[in-house]
């Protein structure tokens, strides 16, 4: 067999979804989580897709696949696939929904899933640990402050970190964050 | 609680970046009979957070709540992403026994508890309910003539409905009603509700950078669709009320300007800019030098 060809066979395998790897459950597990209840009512009529201002431009975020493959259960796909970091979660989708799916909450929910399993893009991990270290998601610069202070603005009250990294750890926030990749999903 | 005070809670986009929002939503705020208490300390609305954990974002979200009620007072937001993340967990917590259980569950261990008592209202709220169009009008001492401006509303102040309420945010009207008593000429453009991008543009970072800042970034693609349809219906200005969204047209647009080899030189105002030019401020009152794309040129044409 010519490498060609191997790798032809391995992109169809990748392509082709066969059930009998689906898991079952996976609709239920996101089902539970708040927000992602309606998951089950979807009947796939695209008017999330059609009215989504970042399908329009992506080559390949579409919400109505990314529910028709969680409710298939195809987990790894779904929380492995880096189109869930692209929901700009202007609710569009979530009101127009016919079956009041509420999709932008069920995709914050499969990201969730997917930082449990260890996978966090850079730029939301960067955000995570400005919060745990300021209290802030945006750090304020001293040339901010020098900027407030000629603008004659009142000083900023001070953000709280202590009880943000101490809320973080009851939650399991900080231990989510520091989770590595699982390399089965 | 008293109607007239509020709790300014600034959210941390405008103090890190967008001072000129703060400046003039406080100088049009304090020219009306409205008292701002700053908070004591602040902290992340939560909503950046929400991606990663529903339940962190709960969780700041209702400490931010709760230093509120501690000061027994109403809280008024400048950014719509922290408006409705307060919002919505303010009226989920109110409804929801269970999930204010489990809140308080985590806030008892450091010596906080949701009760429930205060409400959250965004600049707009505060403008056409406790100050109303008509006082609005009569503050006007320097109505605008011949200025068109188009208005980006922003998804956040609008969405999800059932959850903000603030207007229908199919065809909103309260921006159009708080535009024209500037004065100002309120132009429709197509596509008028698309959103500006902002949230993924952080997604965008996961590419190289020469990717992140060019043609193919979602994000830039999205703000630029709306420069083009302002262009074209002859908007003079964007009107805007959210910091991320101010960002993407005004920061962003001299990058969408080279990536793309266009030029639009559309300025964007926040709307409490806008107001209080009318109302008599100068640009330097207001330090709209921030502005990447320079509203000056403009303004004094007019």
């Amino acid at each position: 067999m010519t490498k060609k060809e191997t790798q032809l066979e391995k992109a169809q395998e990748k392509e082709v979804f066969r059930l009998s790897g689906a898991d079952s459950h996976f609709k239920y597990e996101v089902s539970k989580i708040p927000g992602a209840e309606k998951l089950m009512l979807c009947f796939q009529c695209g008017t999330c897709t059609a009215d989504c201002p970042v399908a329009r431009f992506s080559g390949s975020y579409r919400p109505i696949q990314i529910l028709r493959m969680a409710q298939l259960g195809m987990k790894e796909r779904v929380l492995s696939s880096d189109d869930i970091w692209l929901c700009a979660t202007c609710f569009t989708c979530t009101d127009r929904c016919p079956q009041g799916v509420e999709f932008a909450s069920v995709l914050r929910a499969l990201r969730n899933m997917a930082v449990e399993e260890g996978i966090l893009p850079p730029g939301f991990r960067e955000i995570a640990s400005t919060v745990l270290k300021t209290g802030l998601a945006n750090e304020i610069t001293k040339l901010r402050l020098k900027k407030r202070e000629e603008a004659r603005l009142p000083p900023l009250p001070g953000s709280n970190p202590e009880r943000i990294a101490k809320l973080a750890e009851i939650v399991g926030f900080s231990k989510i964050i520091e989770k590595k990749e699982n390399k089965n999903v | 609680m008293s109607k007239s005070t509020y709790l300014l809670y600034l959210g941390c986009a405008i103090p890190s970046r967008v001072l000129s929002y703060e400046i003039s939503a406080r100088k049009v705020i304090e020219s009306f009979d409205v008292e701002l208490v700053e908070m004591p300390e602040f902290n992340c609305c939560g909503l950046p957070l929400d991606p990663i954990s529903h339940d962190m974002m709960l969780v700041l979200a209702a400490q931010n709540l709760c230093l509120a009620e501690q000061q027994d007072l109403n809280i008024m937001t400048l950014c719509p992403g922290c408006n409705g993340t307060l919002r919505k967990v303010n009226k989920t917590l109110k409804e929801d026994k269970r999930l204010k259980e489990r809140v308080n569950g985590y806030l008892s261990k450091v010596g906080m508890e949701f009760k429930g008592k205060t409400e959250v209202k965004h600049l707009i709220q505060v403008l056409t309910e406790d100050i109303g169009l008509k006082k609005i009008k009569d503050s006007v001492k320097k109505p605008f003539k011949n200025f068109k401006v188009a208005a980006h509303y922003g998804c956040h102040i609008l969405r999800p409905y059932e959850l903000i309420g603030i207007d229908d945010p199919e065809n909103p009207t309260i921006l159009k009603e708080l535009i024209e008593a500037t004065g100002a000429k309120y132009v429709n453009y197509e596509n008028e509700m698309e959103c500006c991008g902002a949230t993924i543009i952080i997604s965008g970072e996961r590419a190289a950078a020469s990717e992140f800042l060019g043609k193919d970034n979602i994000s830039l693609q999205l703000a630029r669709d709306k420069l083009i349809h302002l262009k074209e219906a002859g908007a003079q200005a964007l009107i805007t009320l959210c910091p991320s969204c101010y960002r993407m047209y005004d920061f962003n647009q001299p990058i969408i300007e080279r990536a793309f080899n266009e030029s639009f030189k559309i300025p964007v105002l926040h709307y409490p800019e806008l107001l209080a030019l009318a109302m008599g401020f100068s640009p330097d009152d207001l330090a709209l030098n921030e502005h990447r794309v320079n509203p000056s040129e403009i303004l004094s044409s007019l």
